[in-house]
Protein backbone atom coordinates (compact mmCIF):
# COMPACT_ATOMS: atom_id res chain seq x y z
CA UNK A 1 0.00 0.00 0.00
CA UNK A 2 2.67 2.37 0.58
CA UNK A 3 4.04 2.49 -2.74
CA UNK A 4 1.08 2.92 -3.98
CA UNK A 5 0.46 5.75 -1.80
CA UNK A 6 4.15 6.99 -3.28
CA UNK A 7 2.66 6.64 -6.59
CA UNK A 8 -0.62 8.82 -5.83
CA UNK A 9 1.96 11.72 -4.67
CA UNK A 10 3.77 11.68 -7.46
CA UNK A 11 0.53 11.53 -9.98
CA UNK A 12 -1.46 14.48 -8.05
CA UNK A 13 1.63 16.96 -7.92
CA UNK A 14 2.39 15.88 -11.87
CA UNK A 15 -1.29 16.61 -12.51
CA UNK A 16 -0.53 20.30 -10.87
CA UNK A 17 2.86 20.92 -13.00
CA UNK A 18 0.57 19.40 -16.40
CA UNK A 19 -2.25 22.20 -15.13
CA UNK A 20 0.84 24.88 -15.15
CA UNK A 21 2.75 24.40 -18.14
CA UNK A 22 -0.80 23.57 -20.49
CA UNK A 23 -2.22 27.28 -19.88
CA UNK A 24 0.95 28.81 -20.83
CA UNK A 25 0.05 27.10 -24.56
CA UNK A 26 -1.53 29.59 -26.97
CA UNK A 27 -4.88 28.67 -28.68
CA UNK A 28 -3.07 28.51 -32.03
CA UNK A 29 -0.70 25.71 -30.55
CA UNK A 30 -3.78 23.57 -29.42
CA UNK A 31 -3.91 21.45 -32.34
CA UNK A 32 -0.31 20.80 -32.08
CA UNK A 33 -0.58 20.14 -28.09
CA UNK A 34 -3.29 17.64 -28.15
CA UNK A 35 -1.36 15.08 -30.91
CA UNK A 36 1.90 16.04 -29.16
CA UNK A 37 0.94 15.37 -25.74
CA UNK A 38 -0.97 12.17 -27.17
CA UNK A 39 2.40 11.29 -28.36
CA UNK A 40 3.63 11.22 -24.81
CA UNK A 41 0.78 9.00 -23.90
CA UNK A 42 1.92 6.82 -25.89
CA UNK A 43 4.51 5.64 -22.99
CA UNK A 44 2.39 2.67 -22.60
CA UNK A 45 5.00 1.76 -24.92
CA UNK A 46 7.35 0.55 -22.26
CA UNK A 47 4.55 -1.50 -20.33
CA UNK A 48 4.10 -2.89 -23.32
CA UNK A 49 7.66 -3.95 -24.23
CA UNK A 50 7.94 -5.07 -20.50
CA UNK A 51 5.04 -7.38 -21.74
CA UNK A 52 6.17 -8.66 -24.91
CA UNK A 53 9.96 -9.24 -23.26
CA UNK A 54 9.05 -11.70 -20.90
CA UNK A 55 8.70 -15.36 -21.59
CA UNK A 56 5.19 -16.27 -19.87
CA UNK A 57 3.71 -18.45 -22.51
CA UNK A 58 2.02 -17.45 -26.03
CA UNK A 59 -1.06 -15.65 -25.32
CA UNK A 60 1.11 -13.10 -23.05
CA UNK A 61 3.56 -12.87 -26.23
CA UNK A 62 0.65 -11.82 -28.33
CA UNK A 63 -1.10 -9.00 -26.35
CA UNK A 64 2.92 -7.93 -25.68
CA UNK A 65 3.28 -7.72 -29.47
CA UNK A 66 -0.08 -6.29 -30.36
CA UNK A 67 0.56 -3.77 -27.44
CA UNK A 68 3.88 -2.85 -28.56
CA UNK A 69 2.36 -2.40 -32.21
CA UNK A 70 -0.60 -0.35 -31.12
CA UNK A 71 1.45 2.40 -28.74
CA UNK A 72 4.37 2.49 -31.19
CA UNK A 73 1.95 3.54 -34.13
CA UNK A 74 0.40 6.46 -31.28
CA UNK A 75 3.99 7.44 -30.45
CA UNK A 76 5.96 7.59 -33.98
CA UNK A 77 2.84 8.73 -35.52
CA UNK A 78 1.97 11.64 -32.56
CA UNK A 79 5.62 12.62 -32.67
CA UNK A 80 5.69 13.37 -36.70
CA UNK A 81 2.73 14.83 -37.49
CA UNK A 82 3.52 17.19 -34.85
CA UNK A 83 6.73 18.16 -36.45
CA UNK A 84 4.93 18.25 -39.37
CA UNK A 85 2.33 20.83 -38.04
CA UNK A 86 5.01 22.84 -36.37
CA UNK A 87 7.10 23.45 -39.09
CA UNK A 88 4.38 25.31 -40.69
CA UNK A 89 3.90 28.19 -38.07
CA UNK A 90 5.99 30.67 -39.92
CA UNK A 91 6.29 34.17 -38.97
CA UNK A 92 5.61 37.17 -41.17
CA UNK A 93 9.18 37.72 -43.03
CA UNK A 94 9.57 33.63 -43.58
CA UNK A 95 5.95 33.61 -44.37
CA UNK A 96 5.43 35.92 -47.38
CA UNK A 97 8.23 34.57 -50.02
CA UNK B 1 26.92 -1.64 -5.79
CA UNK B 2 26.93 -4.51 -8.17
CA UNK B 3 25.71 -4.97 -11.81
CA UNK B 4 22.07 -6.08 -10.91
CA UNK B 5 22.00 -2.94 -8.52
CA UNK B 6 22.76 -0.56 -11.19
CA UNK B 7 21.01 -1.34 -14.01
CA UNK B 8 17.70 -0.97 -12.33
CA UNK B 9 19.22 2.49 -10.95
CA UNK B 10 20.11 3.61 -14.81
CA UNK B 11 16.89 2.37 -16.03
CA UNK B 12 14.81 4.85 -13.23
CA UNK B 13 17.71 7.43 -13.58
CA UNK B 14 16.78 7.47 -17.14
CA UNK B 15 13.26 7.48 -16.78
CA UNK B 16 13.03 10.77 -14.44
CA UNK B 17 15.37 12.09 -17.24
CA UNK B 18 12.12 11.06 -19.57
CA UNK B 19 9.64 12.93 -17.55
CA UNK B 20 11.99 16.19 -17.54
CA UNK B 21 12.11 15.75 -20.91
CA UNK B 22 8.36 16.05 -21.65
CA UNK B 23 8.02 18.66 -19.24
CA UNK B 24 10.31 21.18 -21.05
CA UNK B 25 8.86 20.02 -24.17
CA UNK B 26 5.28 20.89 -22.97
CA UNK B 27 6.74 24.36 -21.40
CA UNK B 28 8.22 25.29 -25.48
CA UNK B 29 5.34 24.86 -26.98
CA UNK B 30 3.97 28.07 -25.35
CA UNK B 31 5.20 29.50 -28.44
CA UNK B 32 5.17 29.09 -31.87
CA UNK B 33 9.15 29.83 -32.45
CA UNK B 34 9.97 27.17 -29.57
CA UNK B 35 7.25 24.82 -30.47
CA UNK B 36 9.34 22.45 -32.82
CA UNK B 37 12.26 22.16 -30.16
CA UNK B 38 9.69 21.20 -27.49
CA UNK B 39 8.41 18.58 -29.70
CA UNK B 40 11.36 17.34 -30.51
CA UNK B 41 12.91 17.13 -26.49
CA UNK B 42 9.42 15.15 -26.21
CA UNK B 43 10.57 12.40 -28.73
CA UNK B 44 13.91 12.42 -27.18
CA UNK B 45 12.33 11.53 -23.63
CA UNK B 46 10.38 9.06 -25.25
CA UNK B 47 13.43 7.37 -26.91
CA UNK B 48 15.55 7.64 -23.69
CA UNK B 49 12.72 5.97 -22.07
CA UNK B 50 12.46 2.96 -24.75
CA UNK B 51 15.84 2.57 -24.14
CA UNK B 52 16.00 1.96 -20.89
CA UNK B 53 13.24 0.08 -20.85
CA UNK B 54 15.75 -2.77 -22.83
CA UNK B 55 18.33 -3.06 -20.64
CA UNK B 56 15.23 -4.03 -17.81
CA UNK B 57 16.26 -7.37 -16.67
CA UNK B 58 12.42 -9.13 -16.93
CA UNK B 59 13.13 -9.04 -20.44
CA UNK B 60 14.55 -11.75 -21.98
CA UNK B 61 13.26 -12.05 -25.58
CA UNK B 62 13.78 -9.04 -28.19
CA UNK B 63 11.74 -10.96 -31.47
CA UNK B 64 8.42 -9.62 -30.75
CA UNK B 65 9.61 -6.08 -29.42
CA UNK B 66 12.00 -5.70 -32.65
CA UNK B 67 9.02 -6.98 -34.85
CA UNK B 68 6.19 -4.88 -33.02
CA UNK B 69 8.19 -1.25 -33.02
CA UNK B 70 8.71 -2.05 -36.74
CA UNK B 71 5.34 -2.47 -37.48
CA UNK B 72 4.05 0.34 -35.65
CA UNK B 73 6.87 2.60 -37.00
CA UNK B 74 5.94 1.91 -40.40
CA UNK B 75 2.32 2.65 -39.83
CA UNK B 76 2.85 5.80 -37.96
CA UNK B 77 5.67 7.39 -40.46
CA UNK B 78 2.60 6.35 -43.09
CA UNK B 79 -0.22 7.97 -41.02
CA UNK B 80 1.57 11.08 -40.31
CA UNK B 81 3.05 11.89 -43.52
CA UNK B 82 0.05 10.95 -45.60
CA UNK B 83 -2.63 12.37 -43.45
CA UNK B 84 -4.28 15.79 -44.65
CA UNK B 85 -4.54 18.87 -42.14
CA UNK B 86 -8.32 18.61 -42.68
CA UNK B 87 -8.13 14.91 -41.28
CA UNK B 88 -6.33 15.79 -38.25
CA UNK B 89 -9.38 15.23 -35.51
CA UNK B 90 -9.50 11.80 -37.27
CA UNK B 91 -5.70 11.04 -36.79
CA UNK B 92 -5.48 12.45 -33.27
CA UNK B 93 -8.78 10.27 -32.43
CA UNK B 94 -7.36 6.79 -33.69
CA UNK B 95 -3.57 7.68 -32.19
CA UNK B 96 -5.76 8.42 -28.82
CA UNK B 97 -7.64 5.25 -29.37
CA UNK B 98 -4.22 3.42 -29.69
CA UNK B 99 -2.36 4.63 -26.97
CA UNK B 100 -5.55 3.75 -24.18
CA UNK B 101 -5.95 0.28 -26.29
CA UNK B 102 -2.13 -0.44 -25.99
CA UNK B 103 -2.52 0.82 -21.78
CA UNK B 104 -5.50 -1.64 -21.78
CA UNK B 105 -3.51 -4.44 -22.94
CA UNK B 106 -0.65 -4.13 -20.75
CA UNK B 107 -2.89 -4.01 -17.82
CA UNK B 108 -5.11 -7.12 -19.20
CA UNK B 109 -1.51 -9.12 -19.43
CA UNK B 110 -0.71 -7.98 -15.60
CA UNK B 111 -4.30 -10.02 -14.91
CA UNK B 112 -3.43 -13.18 -16.87
CA UNK B 113 -0.30 -13.30 -14.78
CA UNK B 114 -1.60 -12.44 -11.04
CA UNK B 115 -4.85 -15.25 -12.34
CA UNK B 116 -1.91 -18.26 -13.25
CA UNK B 117 -0.21 -17.32 -9.52
CA UNK B 118 3.12 -15.68 -11.18
CA UNK B 119 2.42 -12.39 -9.26
CA UNK B 120 1.63 -11.24 -5.55
CA UNK B 121 -1.88 -10.17 -5.65
CA UNK B 122 -2.10 -7.39 -3.48
CA UNK B 123 -5.21 -5.41 -3.01
CA UNK B 124 -3.89 -2.34 -4.46
CA UNK B 125 -2.68 -4.31 -7.60
CA UNK B 126 -5.96 -5.47 -8.58
CA UNK B 127 -7.90 -2.04 -8.15
CA UNK B 128 -5.32 -0.42 -10.38
CA UNK B 129 -5.28 -3.49 -13.11
CA UNK B 130 -9.62 -2.74 -13.24
CA UNK B 131 -9.25 0.70 -13.37
CA UNK B 132 -6.58 0.63 -16.14
CA UNK B 133 -8.39 -1.66 -18.45
CA UNK B 134 -11.73 0.10 -17.71
CA UNK B 135 -9.97 3.55 -19.19
CA UNK B 136 -8.00 2.24 -22.04
CA UNK B 137 -10.84 0.02 -23.14
CA UNK B 138 -13.05 2.93 -23.06
CA UNK B 139 -10.96 4.93 -24.69
CA UNK B 140 -10.03 2.93 -27.43
CA UNK B 141 -13.83 2.29 -28.29
CA UNK B 142 -14.76 5.69 -27.70
CA UNK B 143 -11.94 6.70 -29.91
CA UNK B 144 -12.83 4.83 -32.75
CA UNK B 145 -16.39 5.75 -32.93
CA UNK B 146 -14.91 9.36 -32.86
CA UNK B 147 -13.27 8.71 -35.22
CA UNK B 148 -15.82 7.03 -37.53
CA UNK B 149 -18.25 10.19 -36.96
CA UNK B 150 -15.38 12.31 -38.16
CA UNK B 151 -14.61 10.39 -40.94
CA UNK B 152 -18.16 9.76 -41.55
CA UNK B 153 -18.18 6.11 -42.29
CA UNK B 154 -20.76 6.65 -39.07
CA UNK B 155 -23.21 9.06 -39.04
CA UNK B 156 -22.27 12.46 -37.56
CA UNK B 157 -25.51 12.85 -36.26
CA UNK B 158 -26.61 12.11 -32.32
CA UNK B 159 -27.43 8.72 -32.26
CA UNK B 160 -30.55 8.18 -29.85
CA UNK B 161 -32.80 5.43 -28.89
CA UNK B 162 -35.29 4.57 -25.55
CA UNK B 163 -33.49 4.58 -22.52
CA UNK B 164 -30.47 4.99 -22.89
CA UNK B 165 -29.44 6.82 -20.14
CA UNK B 166 -30.69 3.88 -18.06
CA UNK B 167 -29.14 1.43 -20.41
CA UNK B 168 -25.21 3.21 -20.03
CA UNK B 169 -26.53 3.69 -16.39
CA UNK B 170 -26.72 -0.20 -15.92
CA UNK B 171 -23.80 -1.16 -17.71
CA UNK B 172 -21.66 1.32 -15.62
CA UNK B 173 -23.10 -0.39 -12.59
CA UNK B 174 -22.76 -3.88 -14.33
CA UNK B 175 -18.91 -2.79 -14.83
CA UNK B 176 -18.37 -1.55 -11.43
CA UNK B 177 -19.84 -4.32 -9.97
CA UNK B 178 -17.21 -6.84 -11.81
CA UNK B 179 -14.51 -4.50 -10.97
CA UNK B 180 -15.07 -4.96 -7.10
CA UNK B 181 -15.63 -8.66 -7.59
CA UNK B 182 -12.29 -8.73 -9.67
CA UNK B 183 -10.80 -6.41 -6.48
CA UNK B 184 -12.21 -8.75 -3.28
CA UNK B 185 -12.54 -12.64 -4.90
CA UNK B 186 -10.30 -14.98 -6.17
CA UNK B 187 -8.77 -14.34 -9.88
CA UNK B 188 -11.46 -15.45 -12.00
CA UNK B 189 -10.25 -15.10 -16.25
CA UNK B 190 -13.99 -14.73 -17.18
CA UNK B 191 -15.21 -12.02 -14.84
CA UNK B 192 -11.89 -9.88 -16.62
CA UNK B 193 -12.67 -10.83 -20.11
CA UNK B 194 -16.30 -9.82 -19.30
CA UNK B 195 -15.48 -6.26 -17.81
CA UNK B 196 -12.98 -5.50 -20.76
CA UNK B 197 -15.84 -6.24 -22.86
CA UNK B 198 -18.50 -4.58 -21.31
CA UNK B 199 -16.23 -1.19 -20.96
CA UNK B 200 -15.67 -1.67 -24.41
CA UNK B 201 -19.47 -1.04 -25.12
CA UNK B 202 -19.84 1.17 -22.40
CA UNK B 203 -17.28 3.45 -24.56
CA UNK B 204 -19.09 2.80 -27.37
CA UNK B 205 -22.31 3.87 -26.24
CA UNK B 206 -20.88 6.93 -24.48
CA UNK B 207 -19.88 8.57 -27.73
CA UNK B 208 -22.56 7.58 -30.33
CA UNK B 209 -24.90 9.95 -28.45
CA UNK B 210 -22.49 12.83 -29.61
CA UNK B 211 -23.65 15.02 -32.46
CA UNK B 212 -20.20 15.82 -34.85
CA UNK B 213 -20.35 19.30 -33.90
CA UNK B 214 -19.59 18.69 -30.86
CA UNK B 215 -16.47 16.59 -31.36
CA UNK B 216 -14.28 18.87 -30.09
CA UNK B 217 -14.98 18.27 -26.89
CA UNK B 218 -15.34 14.68 -27.36
CA UNK B 219 -11.56 14.42 -29.04
CA UNK B 220 -10.50 16.53 -25.85
CA UNK B 221 -11.84 14.55 -23.51
CA UNK B 222 -10.65 11.32 -25.04
CA UNK B 223 -7.27 12.97 -25.21
CA UNK B 224 -7.38 13.31 -21.60
CA UNK B 225 -8.35 9.84 -20.79
CA UNK B 226 -5.64 8.16 -22.60
CA UNK B 227 -3.00 10.15 -20.29
CA UNK B 228 -5.00 8.97 -17.40
CA UNK B 229 -5.03 4.98 -19.56
CA UNK B 230 -1.58 5.58 -19.15
CA UNK B 231 -1.20 7.12 -15.73
CA UNK B 232 -3.25 3.59 -14.42
CA UNK B 233 -1.02 1.20 -16.07
CA UNK B 234 1.86 2.78 -14.92
CA UNK B 235 0.07 2.16 -11.40
CA UNK B 236 0.03 -1.36 -11.68
CA UNK B 237 3.20 -1.47 -12.79
CA UNK B 238 4.92 0.82 -10.13
CA UNK B 239 6.08 2.80 -12.69
CA UNK B 240 6.72 6.90 -12.42
CA UNK B 241 7.25 8.18 -15.99
CA UNK B 242 4.09 6.41 -17.14
CA UNK B 243 2.10 8.15 -13.98
CA UNK B 244 4.37 11.41 -14.04
CA UNK B 245 3.50 11.62 -18.19
CA UNK B 246 -0.14 10.25 -17.93
CA UNK B 247 -0.98 12.83 -15.83
CA UNK B 248 0.44 15.67 -17.81
CA UNK B 249 -1.46 14.10 -20.49
CA UNK B 250 -4.74 14.00 -18.73
CA UNK B 251 -4.01 17.34 -17.19
CA UNK B 252 -3.37 18.83 -20.70
CA UNK B 253 -7.32 17.19 -22.12
CA UNK B 254 -9.03 18.60 -19.49
CA UNK B 255 -8.12 22.01 -20.06
CA UNK B 256 -8.84 21.54 -23.59
CA UNK B 257 -12.14 20.64 -23.09
CA UNK B 258 -12.69 23.36 -20.64
CA UNK B 259 -11.75 25.51 -23.07
CA UNK B 260 -14.24 24.16 -25.77
CA UNK B 261 -17.25 23.87 -23.45
CA UNK B 262 -16.87 27.51 -22.74
CA UNK B 263 -16.31 28.71 -26.21
CA UNK B 264 -19.49 26.92 -27.10
CA UNK B 265 -21.28 27.54 -23.76
CA UNK B 266 -22.10 24.16 -23.11
CA UNK B 267 -21.38 22.35 -19.79
CA UNK B 268 -19.34 19.49 -20.30
CA UNK B 269 -22.83 17.00 -18.86
CA UNK B 270 -24.88 18.68 -21.67
CA UNK B 271 -22.19 17.77 -24.41
CA UNK B 272 -21.73 14.08 -23.30
CA UNK B 273 -25.43 13.28 -22.31
CA UNK B 274 -27.58 16.13 -24.05
CA UNK B 275 -27.60 14.42 -27.66
CA UNK B 276 -27.21 17.79 -29.50
CA UNK B 277 -28.00 18.02 -33.22
CA UNK B 278 -30.25 14.45 -32.96
CA UNK B 279 -32.60 16.72 -35.56
CA UNK B 280 -31.74 19.61 -37.06
CA UNK B 281 -34.30 22.35 -35.11
CA UNK B 282 -36.18 24.46 -36.97
CA UNK B 283 -35.58 27.02 -34.52
CA UNK B 284 -38.47 30.37 -34.51
CA UNK B 285 -36.25 32.39 -36.83
CA UNK B 286 -36.37 29.95 -39.69
CA UNK B 287 -39.64 30.60 -40.78
CA UNK B 288 -38.93 34.51 -40.61
CA UNK B 289 -35.60 34.76 -42.44
CA UNK B 290 -38.03 33.56 -45.62
CA UNK B 291 -39.66 37.11 -45.38
CA UNK B 292 -37.11 39.21 -44.42
CA UNK B 293 -34.67 40.66 -46.55
CA UNK B 294 -30.69 40.24 -46.61
CA UNK B 295 -28.75 43.01 -48.88
CA UNK B 296 -26.45 40.78 -51.64
CA UNK B 297 -23.18 42.21 -53.21
CA UNK B 298 -20.97 41.41 -56.22
CA UNK B 299 -17.84 40.42 -56.14
CA UNK B 300 -16.83 43.10 -57.68
CA UNK B 301 -18.25 45.73 -55.49
CA UNK B 302 -16.85 43.36 -52.51
CA UNK B 303 -13.38 43.95 -53.92
CA UNK B 304 -13.66 47.69 -54.35
CA UNK B 305 -15.22 47.84 -50.68
CA UNK B 306 -12.18 46.15 -49.32
CA UNK B 307 -9.79 47.81 -51.83
CA UNK B 308 -10.03 50.95 -50.33
CA UNK B 309 -9.89 50.08 -46.55
CA UNK B 310 -7.50 50.51 -44.03
CA UNK B 311 -7.96 47.37 -42.23
CA UNK B 312 -9.66 44.04 -43.11
CA UNK B 313 -10.11 41.13 -40.85
CA UNK B 314 -10.84 38.05 -42.06
CA UNK B 315 -13.21 35.53 -40.16
CA UNK B 316 -12.77 31.90 -41.29
CA UNK B 317 -14.97 29.04 -40.44
CA UNK B 318 -14.77 25.52 -40.87
CA UNK B 319 -16.74 26.14 -44.22
CA UNK B 320 -13.66 27.47 -45.83
CA UNK B 321 -11.74 24.32 -45.13
CA UNK B 322 -14.17 22.45 -46.30
CA UNK B 323 -14.37 24.55 -49.67
CA UNK B 324 -10.46 23.93 -49.37
CA UNK B 325 -10.16 27.63 -49.69
CA UNK B 326 -7.59 28.27 -47.20
CA UNK B 327 -4.42 29.29 -49.92
CA UNK B 328 -7.49 31.69 -52.01
CA UNK B 329 -7.84 33.71 -48.20
CA UNK B 330 -3.93 33.81 -48.73
CA UNK B 331 -4.19 34.80 -52.02
CA UNK B 332 -6.47 37.80 -51.26
CA UNK B 333 -4.69 38.74 -47.84
CA UNK B 334 -1.96 38.84 -49.85
CA UNK B 335 -3.64 41.28 -52.98
CA UNK B 336 -5.06 43.62 -49.97
CA UNK B 337 -1.84 44.14 -48.39
CA UNK B 338 -0.19 44.47 -51.46
CA UNK B 339 -2.22 47.91 -51.49
CA UNK B 340 -1.39 48.69 -47.93
CA UNK B 341 -4.07 47.20 -46.36
CA UNK B 342 -3.82 45.74 -42.89
CA UNK B 343 -5.10 41.81 -42.94
CA UNK B 344 -6.01 40.22 -39.89
CA UNK B 345 -7.61 36.44 -38.94
CA UNK B 346 -9.96 36.50 -36.06
CA UNK B 347 -10.38 33.13 -35.20
CA UNK B 348 -12.88 31.47 -33.00
CA UNK B 349 -12.12 28.53 -30.71
CA UNK B 350 -14.19 26.44 -32.39
CA UNK B 351 -13.48 27.22 -35.58
CA UNK B 352 -12.35 23.90 -37.29
CA UNK B 353 -13.22 20.00 -36.15
CA UNK B 354 -10.83 20.45 -33.10
CA UNK B 355 -9.29 22.75 -30.71
CA UNK B 356 -6.87 25.00 -32.97
CA UNK B 357 -7.64 23.11 -35.73
CA UNK B 358 -8.25 26.40 -37.86
CA UNK B 359 -4.61 27.94 -37.18
CA UNK B 360 -3.09 24.72 -38.24
CA UNK B 361 -5.38 24.43 -41.76
CA UNK B 362 -4.23 28.50 -42.20
CA UNK B 363 -0.72 28.31 -41.19
CA UNK B 364 -0.48 25.03 -43.75
CA UNK B 365 -1.43 28.19 -46.60
CA UNK B 366 1.61 29.95 -45.32
CA UNK B 367 -0.55 32.73 -43.28
CA UNK B 368 1.74 34.02 -40.90
CA UNK B 369 0.92 33.24 -37.48
CA UNK B 370 1.40 36.61 -36.27
CA UNK B 371 -1.42 37.61 -38.23
CA UNK B 372 -3.86 34.98 -36.61
CA UNK B 373 -5.56 36.57 -33.63
CA UNK B 374 -7.55 34.75 -30.73
CA UNK B 375 -10.80 35.50 -29.89
CA UNK B 376 -10.45 38.19 -27.13
CA UNK B 377 -7.30 39.82 -28.69
CA UNK B 378 -9.17 40.53 -31.70
CA UNK B 379 -12.96 41.84 -30.03
CA UNK B 380 -11.85 45.03 -29.36
CA UNK B 381 -10.18 45.99 -32.56
CA UNK B 382 -13.53 45.25 -34.72
CA UNK B 383 -15.16 49.09 -33.82
CA UNK B 384 -11.91 50.29 -35.69
CA UNK B 385 -11.94 47.94 -38.62
CA UNK B 386 -13.42 48.52 -41.91
CA UNK B 387 -14.54 45.53 -43.24
CA UNK B 388 -15.44 42.40 -41.69
CA UNK B 389 -14.66 39.33 -44.02
CA UNK B 390 -16.90 36.32 -42.92
CA UNK B 391 -16.40 33.55 -44.79
CA UNK B 392 -18.29 30.22 -43.93
CA UNK B 393 -18.44 31.06 -40.00
CA UNK B 394 -22.23 31.28 -38.85
CA UNK B 395 -22.75 30.72 -35.27
CA UNK B 396 -19.71 32.09 -34.24
CA UNK B 397 -20.45 34.94 -35.30
CA UNK B 398 -24.47 35.32 -34.47
CA UNK B 399 -24.98 38.94 -32.66
CA UNK B 400 -28.06 37.28 -31.14
CA UNK B 401 -25.75 35.16 -28.38
CA UNK B 402 -25.03 38.80 -27.49
CA UNK B 403 -28.42 40.32 -27.26
CA UNK B 404 -31.35 37.46 -27.70
CA UNK B 405 -31.74 35.59 -24.03
CA UNK B 406 -34.01 33.21 -25.46
CA UNK B 407 -31.73 32.16 -28.67
CA UNK B 408 -30.20 28.31 -28.19
CA UNK B 409 -26.77 30.56 -28.58
CA UNK B 410 -27.64 32.90 -26.17
CA UNK B 411 -24.25 33.66 -23.72
CA UNK B 412 -21.83 32.12 -26.08
CA UNK B 413 -19.03 33.58 -26.73
CA UNK B 414 -18.84 35.03 -30.30
CA UNK B 415 -16.37 37.24 -32.27
CA UNK B 416 -18.13 40.88 -32.53
CA UNK B 417 -18.00 41.10 -36.36
CA UNK B 418 -21.13 43.37 -36.58
CA UNK B 419 -19.39 46.36 -34.87
CA UNK B 420 -17.17 46.47 -38.21
CA UNK B 421 -18.34 49.84 -40.40
CA UNK B 422 -18.67 46.79 -42.79
CA UNK B 423 -19.53 43.15 -43.21
CA UNK B 424 -18.82 41.11 -45.95
CA UNK B 425 -20.82 37.43 -45.39
CA UNK B 426 -19.65 35.01 -48.11
CA UNK B 427 -22.02 32.05 -47.61
CA UNK B 428 -23.53 29.24 -50.40
CA UNK B 429 -27.42 29.70 -49.22
CA UNK B 430 -29.42 31.03 -46.50
CA UNK B 431 -29.20 27.96 -44.61
CA UNK B 432 -28.74 27.85 -40.75
CA UNK B 433 -25.81 26.88 -39.01
CA UNK B 434 -25.59 24.03 -36.74
CA UNK B 435 -27.45 24.83 -34.07
CA UNK B 436 -30.49 25.37 -36.60
CA UNK B 437 -30.31 29.02 -35.41
CA UNK B 438 -31.42 32.36 -37.74
CA UNK B 439 -28.53 34.72 -37.87
CA UNK B 440 -29.14 38.30 -37.13
CA UNK B 441 -25.66 39.27 -38.58
CA UNK B 442 -27.44 38.57 -42.00
CA UNK B 443 -29.71 41.29 -41.72
CA UNK B 444 -27.99 44.60 -39.94
CA UNK B 445 -27.58 47.66 -41.98
CA UNK B 446 -23.78 46.85 -42.29
CA UNK B 447 -23.74 43.44 -43.84
CA UNK B 448 -23.78 42.59 -47.29
CA UNK B 449 -23.95 39.04 -48.31
CA UNK B 450 -21.91 37.48 -51.22
CA UNK B 451 -23.58 34.55 -52.16
CA UNK B 452 -21.70 31.55 -53.79
CA UNK B 453 -19.39 28.80 -53.43
CA UNK B 454 -16.18 29.81 -51.28
CA UNK B 455 -13.83 29.01 -53.64
CA UNK B 456 -15.05 30.55 -56.66
CA UNK B 457 -16.13 33.76 -54.24
CA UNK B 458 -12.41 34.16 -53.57
CA UNK B 459 -10.99 33.56 -56.99
CA UNK B 460 -13.34 36.47 -58.33
CA UNK B 461 -12.77 38.48 -55.44
CA UNK B 462 -8.42 38.34 -56.21
CA UNK B 463 -9.36 39.04 -59.53
CA UNK B 464 -11.74 41.78 -58.98
CA UNK B 465 -8.98 43.39 -56.71
CA UNK B 466 -6.10 43.54 -59.23
CA UNK B 467 -8.53 45.88 -61.40
CA UNK B 468 -9.52 48.00 -58.62
CA UNK B 469 -7.57 51.01 -59.35
CA UNK B 470 -4.79 51.95 -56.63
Amino acid sequence: MEGLLIALYVFVLAIFIGFEVINKVPQILHTPLMSGSNAISGISLIGAILVAGRLEGPTSAAIGVLAVVLATVNVVGGFLVTDRMLQMFRRRREGSK
Amino acid sequence: MNAAEIVPLITDLAYLLAAVLFILGLKRLSSPDTARSGNILGALGMFIAVLATLIDREIVTFAGIAAGITLGALIGVVAARAVKMTAMPQMVAIFNGLGGGASALVAADEYLRLARGSMAAAADVRITIVLSVLIGAVTFSGSMIAFGKLQEVITGRAVTYPLQKTINALLFLGIAAAGALLVVSEPSVPVFTGLAAASLVLGVLLVIPIGGADMPVVISLLNSYSGLAAAATGFVLHNYVLIISGALVGASGIILTQIMCRAMNRSLGNVLFGAFGAAAAAGPGAAAAADRGVRDISAEDASILMAYARSVVIVPGYGLAVAQAQHLVRDLANALEARGVDVKYAIHPVAGRMPGHMNVLLAEANVPYDRLYEMERINPEFERTDVALVIGANDVVNPAARSQPDSPLYGMPILDVDRARHVIVMKRSMNPGFAGVDNELFYRENTRMLFGDAKKSLESLVRELKAVPA
